[in-house]
């Protein structure tokens, strides 16, 4: 009996509850925890919170609508009812950077989602049962490796053909071995820790094991690397979507929005400034977060 | 050493046959039969049967790949099937102009990303270091396309010094190695800076001021030599996504490289142009890696402690 | 004490300074060093010991600065210098080895063009000369086959080879002062032996004054002359050896002596000091000793003792041998068990 337990006795609901309070819920209290003393991740955190909502709720307050041509203002610079000006067809560019924020930044989440997700599970599994298992997988994620960057995604495409949807399998496929590799070590090094043998012994299955065990352990490096990746996945899907492989215009992903806007840059500059600023922005925070997290989380990296 | 490259180079084997497998079946995954592309949808069924018999689409698979890996070691990647060249004379002369571009623009991110991170790591917290630091994660952060963009807005559009696109002359190269080395280089002087601020707090750094060193001296004789070790690997696995990153930085200047051919040679459904350039860097990119290894396991001999 | 004195310390204060402010590491260290002696300076770690040493060089890292006291060297005092001055004097006048041999070398050059840059940068001696400098060097320091370790690199070497490396380079220049920061801990025993007696004998032949850093008593015993005994950033008594092992005066003194294992006393009547080192940030009011010492008073616990002379060239920081003492008159500070 702890001191705490005999000042206040719980009844029995609380002490249910206190008791439920998961390996994950514990997890993810110890991440908060050394976040909140990291102050670039608490900045990241808050800027990505911020765009966030601004993509959420930013497209309900434009007064513009972004597919409709008004060629009466082409090519006007920024002014008071056009914060970023107009474009060739005269749309307002800030509705569509505002609208396109959320497309950009819905392909880098669910790209690093997808992805993420796959390569966890490879890299539990080949972590955490080792042998010829591993053997395999480990060598087809080199072999995904091997492709440097956006190559592999444009391999793809060009089966797929380019749309949203194919940009964001093409961008996850190539998280898979990112994610796999860290989630892989990470694994490895839990999985010989003595009470995961006591576990077993105590004849715990592998799956349990696994979730209640393995995984809340793995929790921090993976949110590190998924916020790293995210920053990455944006950069790499804007600019499939740039070099026409990706979202096609008219629609305002930003990544589109800067290829449409490329042919008129000698008339009006504007249209390409603004859609990259935003896009570095949210590139930006998603970096800073990350980095942030992984010094916070490994005192050894912060010098 | 000479064990440790055999067996580096044996365990590339299988990543390069993986990575064939998968370069060949790109083409076997794309919807529609290569012969009514090559000849057009409208073409006699006997002329597709012809160019089936050419291209040996008949048969099975396994034997298809095999041809397929036998052409490619001898570097024959087929013909292309939009302008009957050979895909390798299409290729190497676009190869060589994305290589060039890479080449300079490692160069240019090493030289700037080294002076930066050694100036942030010597003057740790002053505002220099802030000021590199944050430059060097908005370089991180920056869309490449757009900073090359935004550089031809600036010195080629408003201010005329330079040419917009095109590739050879001096002043045609500044903007796009530029806009291809800048995250490079945040990456360089990132890694360049802990890299340094590391050795620099090593007991032997102590030891060259103890003997009376000048503090240059123990900076750059004694601290920098060791630092760099780490830069190397970062300089080397920069270089292979240099290769495939300049695909946008030569959409952006209208580059003749590679990259372009890549993007036209998808939209015209090229596949054997799109297939060969697809196995070249990533080959490329694997031998690099593998020299990036050895030549970090060579550097780092001395310094691996008992 | 009629010898000549080289180096003189007095009331040295070194702090770092950090978010949680300050942090007396070296906090008004006095000692003497007569010329041609060794001095030992002993203490726990956290005592201090390793700071005063690096600030005579001032060899201290950015975050630690030199508050107060002089450090007096041939007549020039130390912490005044130029850097450009106290460089010429690093490695030339006084020289330094350290702790870890295994990481004290710098692993990307030779053994050879680390030997010729001290010569390089005090003496102008070029790469001929200096090689064959280097060769005499290492063969006076017992390194057998010099010629062939000159182009070899640290990782080629043993931790005793690398430590007589060390010293090679520490006297290539022909120093006045040597100073030696525990440099026989990371050693194997036999090695430790080896690299003392090296000392010893170098020291006899070239004339040199050597501070000898260590927490080791055995090692006081086989190369001092004088020991200063360091506790909690200040030195609690300073005599020379034969009367602190004969007649210690101050209780930490005493500590130290009964928990070295002595032939003569069987390993179960060993007194380790009850407690440990207090960290420097939360230090006691009075005597730093006090709450792990056995006779400590209320006096003890509210008022730093002073540094005093007691005549016989002994020197203590303890309130037992003053006036004000206010405990047991007839207190025998050897003698701890029968009190505790």
């Amino acid at each position: 009996m702890t001191a705490e337990e005999r000042v206040e006795p719980l009844d029995d609901d609380k002490r249910k509850k206190k008791k439920k309070d998961s390996p994950f819920k514990r997890s993810l209290k110890d991440f908060y925890r050394k976040l909140k003393k990291n102050k670039s991740a608490m900045v990241g955190g808050y800027l990505i919170i911020f765009l966030i909502l601004v993509a959420l709720i930013g497209p309900y307050l434009t007064q513009y609508d972004i597919r409709q041509p008004d060629y009466s203002i082409k090519f006007e610079g920024p002014s008071a009812e056009h914060w970023f000006g107009a474009d060739h067809h005269g749309r307002d560019v800030f509705s569509r950077v505002i609208h396109g924020l959320g497309i950009t930044m819905k392909i880098g989440l669910l790209s690093t989602l997808f992805g993420g997700l796959a390569g966890i599970l490879i890299g539990i599994i080949s972590g955490y049962y080792g042998r010829k298992v591993d053997a395999v997988i480990m060598r087809f994620m080199d072999v995904l490796l091997a492709f440097p960057g956006i190559l592999l995604a444009l391999a793809l495409i060009s089966i797929l053909g380019a749309s949203e949807e194919n940009v964001i399998i093409a961008v996850s496929i190539f998280a898979v071995p990112t994610f796999a590799r860290i989630v892989r070590g990470s694994t490895l090094a839990t999985k010989n820790l003595e009470y995961i043998d006591a576990m077993k012994a105590l004849g715990a299955s592998d799956i349990r094991i696994i979730f209640k065990h393995i995984l809340p352990n793995i929790l921090s490096p993976i949110i590190v690397q998924a916020s790293l990746f995210i920053a990455s996945a944006i950069l790499s899907a804007s600019g499939l979507s740039f070099i026409g492989m990706g979202v096609q215009p008219p629609s305002p992903e930003l990544g589109a929005i800067l290829s449409e806007g490329r042919d008129f840059m000698w008339d009006a500059g504007h249209i390409t400034l603004y859609p990259g600023l935003v896009i570095m922005l949210l590139v930006l925070a998603f970096n800073v977060f990350g980095d942030g997290l992984r010094d916070a989380l490994d005192p050894k990296m912060k010098k | 050493m000479f064990q440790f490259i055999v067996r580096r180079l044996l365990q590339l084997i299988p990543v390069l046959l993986g990575v064939t497998i998968l370069v060949f079946s790109l083409m076997h995954l794309t919807p529609g039969n290569p012969a009514h592309i090559i000849a057009g949808e409208s073409a006699p069924a006997d002329t597709i049967k012809q160019i089936e018999e050419r291209l040996g689409l008949n048969d099975p698979i396994p034997v298809q790949y095999f041809n397929f890996l036998k052409d490619a070691i001898m570097l024959d990647f087929g013909n292309s099937w939009r302008t009957s060249l050979e895909v390798s004379e299409e290729l190497w002369p676009k190869f060589w102009v994305t290589f060039e571009l890479a080449v300079y623009s490692t160069i240019f991110s090493i030289f700037i990303g080294l002076i930066a991170g050694i100036i942030s790591a010597v003057r740790q917290y002053s505002f220099s270091d802030v000021s590199i630091m944050l430059v060097a994660l908005f370089g991180l952060s920056m869309p490449n396309f757009w900073l090359g963009l935004m550089l031809m807005q600036w010195f080629a559009i408003n201010l005329g010094w330079v040419p917009a696109t095109g590739w050879g002359t001096p002043q045609q190269v500044v903007l796009p190695v530029i806009t291809l080395g800048t995250m490079g280089a945040a990456v360089v002087a990132r890694m360049t800076r802990s890299s340094m601020l590391d050795v620099i707090s090593q007991d032997y750094i102590r030891t060259a001021r103890a003997k009376g060193l000048k503090e240059s001296i123990v900076i750059y004789r004694h601290a920098l030599k060791n630092a760099l070790i780490p830069v190397v690997t970062v300089v080397g696995l920069q270089f292979g996504s240099l290769l495939a990153g300049a695909v946008l930085t030569e959409s952006v200047f209208a580059i003749n490289g590679m990259g372009k051919l890549v993007i036209d040679r998808i939209l015209a459904r090229d596949f054997p142009v799109v297939q060969a350039a697809v196995l070249v860097i990533a080959v490329v990119f694997v031998f690099v890696n593998l020299l990036v290894d050895i030549s970090y396991k060579f550097l780092n001999k001395r310094i691996d402690l008992d | 004490m009629s010898e000549e004195i080289i180096l003189d310390i007095n009331n040295l204060r070194t702090s770092f300074f950090d978010d949680d402010g300050e942090i007396k590491a070296v906090d008004g260290v006095s000692f003497k060093l007569p010329k041609g002696k060794t001095l030992g300076v002993v203490g726990e770690s956290g005592s201090g010991k390793s700071i005063t040493a690096l600030s005579i060089l001032r060899l201290i890292d950015s975050k630690g600065k030199i508050v107060d006291g002089s450090i007096n060297f041939k007549g020039k005092d130390l912490t005044k210098l130029s850097t450009k001055q106290i460089q010429h004097i690093r490695g030339n006048e006084i020289s330094m080895i350290f702790q870890e041999p295994m990481t004290s070398l710098n692993p990307v050059y030779t053994i050879g063009q680390q030997i010729r840059e001290t010569l390089k940068v005090h003496e102008g001696i070029g790469k001929e000369k200096g090689n064959k400098r280097a060769v005499e060097l290492l063969q006076l320091v017992g390194i057998p086959s010099p010629e062939a370790r000159l182009k070899q690199y640290p990782h080629e070497l043993s931790g005793g080879m690398r430590q007589r490396v060390m010293i090679a380079m520490a006297l290539a220049c022909k120093p006045d002062l040597l100073i030696a920061d525990e440099p026989t801990t990371a050693l194997d025993v036999t090695i430790q032996a080896q690299i003392l007696e090296l000392i010893n004998d170098l020291q006899d032949n070239l004339g040199m004054s050597v501070i000898m850093i260590t927490h080791d008593l055995g090692v006081v015993a086989e190369t001092c002359d004088y020991v200063a005994v360091m506790y909690g950033g200040k030195v609690v008594e300073y005599q020379d050896v034969i009367s602190l092992f004969k007649n210690p005066r101050h209780p930490y003194t005493v500590g130290l002596l009964n928990s070295i294992p002595r032939h003569d006393i069987d390993v179960e009547d060993l007194e380790p000091i009850r407690g440990s080192v207090p960290s420097p940030k939360n230090m006691p009011k009075g005597c730093h000793f006090a709450p792990r010492c056995p006779f400590a008073t209320d006096l003890c616990n509210a008022e730093m003792p002073s540094l005093d002379h007691l005549g016989d060239d002994s020197d203590v920081r303890c309130w037992i041998y003053s006036d004000r003492w206010d405990g047991d008159p007839e207190v025998n500070v050897v003698d701890q068990k029968t009190t505790s």
